[in-house]
């Protein structure tokens, strides 16, 4: 099983993600959960949102607490948020950003694997808006290998109608432009 | 075919609900059911239920409307929770005692003070004796299949009673996860239209939730505890009759790795399968753990619960709610009572747990084992505890 915590502010899309994310892992025959952090949320507060995706049924129902995979939406959220919290050893970090590996590890203190990419920047150029949430799932299926880019396509599609082909080119962009440093 | 699907829980609950071709549904909006009302509400508006989607200003007026939509011959659906239910409260002996079918779902969620919109148990319990048949779901599969059950058992004639479906608000609503939606063709083989027994209407009048002084109301109120006490019978042939058409089984006490166990945990609604990983880890470490999850609340299992408990030593009893100054949580108390008859008893331990939203995890429950299991002379049996509490 991977769990996967994602890090944004409320209005970001983390929840949409997520649950974009569940639902195509089970449209892939495999098992997922897709859940928000529980309780009231307000636009540009920090907000956390969390999958889980196995190939076997998945029973537990608690929170998560050791993710494998930590993504943060909004670098902004670096040394508000303690990010890299509870991250399990051989975990992977990814973060939306125009910085550079250094400032990132300098910033959190941070050692183990990181995945960049400037989702925003993808967002923009792809989509014209500055909201990076399916972006960043090319991100995270280029770094955990969990599914296919194309398995995105259809959940996508069913959300987001006519700019749905602009989405899933960000993502493509962002699986293709991630930079990973161990 | 049922079809296989990643599905946000209350909307897959709305969907099974659309199956059932409800004919009218009188929703207010409360976290965290508010989904199935805007789901409901969306389908109606697309034409995609043919159903009158009745805009309330409380959750009073939503159970008067049901209530007046059920007398009138119509399948009728609400939802609510927490405050919500507290609000419909007045209303809910009604619905029973004029034995209207109506179907409803609670999105189980803490009661104020202070006010909390997270998980327990502490809406639903004040309703237990209401005269609504109750019933709590595990999963997004059970959640679904017993939102459409529901209204099969409300509405034999054998039964005509409300019938409440509890989900646990968030660790259940809130969760996208897979779930096997049955087809319209095999919801409608399954349940078939209502036929009520009489209807308010103009032509024919019939007198429903009639005045009744101490000449009959006895007898009125023995009448509604015998309606729910048969009501079982007829649960069971449902549940039965839905293995057969589904393959998924339901029973009223549910058990898990249970034979053999010398200890077992009792769970009700959401924490069962996280529970299931705890049996686990306590069997690999040698433990004989075991775990039953109570389904059917009201009308109360006693012989299944009997049965399920009558070998082993000790039962630990969760509870998600308090009786403030009372024997223990509620479910406790329950089975306790019903155990008090027997020549052997286990031992019974009380945990009030996930209070407004509190997390459970495996770890949780392995802890109330090993506490459990270290009582060696029983000296904190039959008492209850606040599992977690800082004190």
């Amino acid at each position: 099983m991977i769990e996967v915590r994602w890090h944004g502010r409320g209005g970001q899309g983390a929840v949409t993600s997520v649950e974009l994310l569940a639902v195509s892992a089970i449209a892939a025959g495999k098992f997922a959960q897709g859940f928000p952090s529980f309780g009231p949320e307000r636009r540009g507060a920090p907000v956390a949102a969390f999958t889980r995706i196995d190939d076997k049924k998945i029973n537990v129902r608690s929170g998560i607490y050791d993710p494998d995979v930590v993504l943060v939406l909004d670098s902004s959220l670096i040394g508000l948020v303690p990010v890299t919290d509870g991250l399990k050893p051989g975990g992977k970090l990814i973060v939306n950003t125009h910085k550079t590996p250094d400032e990132i590890r300098k910033a959190l203190n941070y050692a183990g694997t990181l995945a960049l990419v400037d989702g925003t920047g993808i967002a923009r150029k792809e989509m014209g808006v500055p909201i990076a949430n399916t972006t960043m799932i090319g991100a995270l299926l280029k770094v955990t290998g969990v599914m296919d880019l194309d398995a995105m396509k259809e959940a996508v599609e069913h959300r987001f109608g006519r700019i749905a082909q602009k989405n899933i080119n960000a993502m493509k962009r962002a699986y293709d432009e991630i930079t990973i440093s161990n | 075919m049922a079809k296989r699907v990643g599905l946000e829980v209350t909307v897959a609950v709305a969907e099974a609900v659309a199956l059932c071709r409800i004919d009218m549904a009188g929703v207010y909006p409360i976290t965290p059911q508010s989904h199935i009302a805007e789901h409901l509400s969306n389908m109606v508006a697309d034409g995609l239920l043919d159903a009158e989607f009745v805009t309330v200003e409380s959750e009073h007026s939503a159970m008067s409307a049901v209530i007046g939509a059920s007398g009138a011959g119509a399948r009728a659906y609400t939802a609510t929770a927490s405050q919500g239910l507290l609000l419909m409260n007045e209303l809910l002996p009604i619905a029973s005692a004029m034995r209207l079918p109506i179907c409803m779902a609670v999105a189980n969620r803490a009661v104020s003070g202070p006010l909390n919109i997270l998980n327990d148990h502490s809406d639903i319990m004040p309703q237990r004796d209401t005269g609504w048949i109750s019933l709590f779901a595990e999963n997004s599969q059970e959640a679904v299949d017993l939102s459409i059950q529901a209204f099969r058992i409300a509405e034999d004639q054998d039964v005509m009673l409300p019938v409440n479906v509890n989900i646990d608000g968030f660790q259940l609503t809130h969760m996208v996860e897979p779930v096997e939606m049955p087809t319209q063709e095999e919801v409608d083989q399954f349940l078939p239209p209502f036929v009520p027994h009489a209807t308010l209407h103009p032509s024919k009048p019939v007198t429903m939730g009639a005045f009744s002084m101490a000449d009959y109301f006895t007898e009125i109120m023995k009448a509604k505890d015998e309606a729910i006490r048969n009501s079982k019978k007829v649960i069971l042939d449902v549940w039965e009759e839905w293995g057969r058409l589904f393959g998924r089984s339901y029973k009223p006490v549910e058990s898990y790795k249970a034979d053999d166990a010398e200890t077992l945990i009792l769970t009700m609604g959401s924490m069962g399968e996280t529970a299931q990983l705890a049996i686990d880890e306590l069997r690999d470490k040698g433990v004989k753990a075991g775990l039953i999850k109570l389904r059917l609340w009201r009308p109360f299992p006693f012989a299944e619960i009997k049965a399920a408990v009558k070998n082993t030593k000790k039962l630990i009893v969760t509870d998600r709610a308090v009786s403030f100054g009372g024997p223990g949580g509620p479910v406790f108390s329950e089975i306790k009572s019903a155990l008090y008859a027997e020549t052997t008893r286990p031992a019974i331990y009380n945990y009030i747990y996930g209070l407004g939203g509190r997390d459970i995890t495996v770890h949780d429950f392995v802890g109330m084992f090993e506490k459990v299991l270290a009582d060696t002379e029983n000296s904190s049996a039959d008492t209850y505890e606040f599992w977690g509490v800082r004190e």
